[in-house]
């Protein structure tokens, strides 16, 4: 994934909305990638973590906006804790799941999954993916 | 000595077996078990937005409540609750300025800034009692059993609520050396399990579930211990489902922390409540010898 900074590709405003949900500044980032090597569930993600901060640091939101990566992310924490430029990446993907969900959208929808699934969860794990994933 | 307990709402229900174990595992070592009154949600998740606040609340209430029922450390045990309550008071503590939004939000409770210390059972284990006084009290010897301490995320991260540095788990260690087992280092004693991904995207959750155990079994581990729910459900619950589907193809019993210091303290096996385990479980212990003769 090639991107070339030109006046259109850096939107201010999405980067700095992206700044102030998650109180981290992208733009420290350095593209190593560690990230991606320490997260759990990259294989699930259609951008890898690196891919993810590469757009935030340029507020490519729109584009971001399709990515399912900040939805597989379990905020495990993993990535934050190894970042070399410390950046707390687990905040800049929950601030990319919160402008979504404040749209009032949700990412799954309650009323359809399974009955037996919902019977069979521990507690914290339904408490836990309704805050991450609905609105 | 009493201590003043948090449960969460797992514990009372789908992970009985995790608090009745510490219990009567408290009980064999002399200490009662305080449980704070009116007790409510921790949230499971700790928000991580900047501007959102109103999701620290119930944490916050909860930290409140144990401090105006005379506590000034609050133990807990579900890794979840742990990692949340711990997050919430560091906000009460060293931010002011979320501090004062919070308790003006809270205008009928008490002003609070962080007077409670959020201690996780391990941790109380470590320095309170000592691995020295629980060698001592261990009736049944845990020999011959290998055991994997499992930590997943919350116990670690981030590093200003780790029970212990990133990387390092000598709390189970000690603990279950002192116990008579044999522990089993594993290269994914700190991996997510898939945590609440379990509920829609199954299939990557028991792929992050099968590659921590087959890391375990592939260490010389037997069992498989923890602190948390979630990864009892994702690594023992569903390990029925990751064996006939063949993403693994050894079987790793997988424990609360508890249970095996209640076993090896000589608590009875029904006090334990391995009917909660997956099912290898407590067949295991029996043919170890781990049991308490009824």
């Amino acid at each position: 994934m090639t991107l070339t900074i030109t006046d259109q590709t850096i939107a201010l405003k999405s980067f700095e909305k992206l700044k102030e949900l998650s109180g981290e500044n992208v733009k420290l980032c350095m593209q190593c990638a560690t990230c991606t090597g320490m997260c759990p569930m990259s294989a699930e993600m259609d951008h890898s973590p690196r891919k993810v901060m590469h757009l935030a640091q340029f507020g490519l939101l729109d584009r971001l906006s399709e990515s399912n990566t900040y939805w597989k992310c379990a905020s495990c924490h993993a990535c934050t804790v190894k970042c070399p430029r410390g950046i707390d990446i687990a905040k800049v993907m929950e601030a990319l799941r919160q402008q979504v969900l404040r749209r009032n959208k949700n990412y799954i929808e309650p009323s359809v999954l399974p009955a037996e699934r919902i019977g069979e969860l521990p507690q914290i794990a339904l408490v836990a993916a309704f805050r991450k994933l609905t609105s | 000595m009493k201590i003043s307990y948090y449960p969460g709402c797992t514990l009372k229900t789908k992970a009985a077996n995790l608090e009745a174990a510490a219990v009567a595992s408290l009980a064999a070592l002399g200490i009662d078990v305080e449980e704070i009154d009116r007790w409510n949600c921790c949230g499971a998740v700790f928000s991580l937005t900047a501007d959102d606040l109103i999701h620290q609340v119930g944490p916050v209430r909860n930290l409140i409540r144990a401090r105006d029922q005379g506590a000034d450390k609050l133990v807990t045990l579900c890794s979840m609750c742990y990692n949340t309550l711990a997050r919430a008071n560091r906000i009460m503590r060293n931010d002011p300025v979320k501090r004062d939004t919070i308790n003006r939000f809270m205008d009928d409770e008490t002003d609070y800034a962080g007077e409670v210390e959020v201690v996780h059972l391990l941790t109380f284990l470590d320095q309170e009692v000592g691995w020295e006084r629980i060698r001592g009290k261990v009736k049944v010897p845990l020999a011959g059993l290998r055991v994997a301490p499992y930590y997943g995320c919350t116990l670690q991260r981030p590093a200003e609520v780790g029970i212990e540095p990133f990387g390092s788990f000598t709390l189970m260690t000690s603990l279950f050396e002192a116990l008579g087992a044999t522990v089993a280092p594993f290269n994914a004693a700190d991996t997510c399990c898939g945590s609440y991904q379990v509920l829609n995207g199954q299939d990557g959750a028991r792929g992050t579930a099968a590659a921590i155990l087959k890391s375990a079994a592939a260490a010389g581990a037997e069992a498989l211990a923890t602190s948390c729910p979630l990864c009892e459900y994702n690594l023992g619950k569903q390990q029925g489902k990751l064996l006939a589907g063949g993403q693994i193809d050894t079987p790793v019993p997988t424990y609360y922390f508890t249970q095996l210091l209640a076993v090896a303290l000589g608590v009875a096996p029904e006090s334990c409540l391995f009917s909660l385990n997956d099912e290898a479980s407590l067949e295991l212990l029996k043919n170890r010898n781990c049991l308490v003769a009824a």
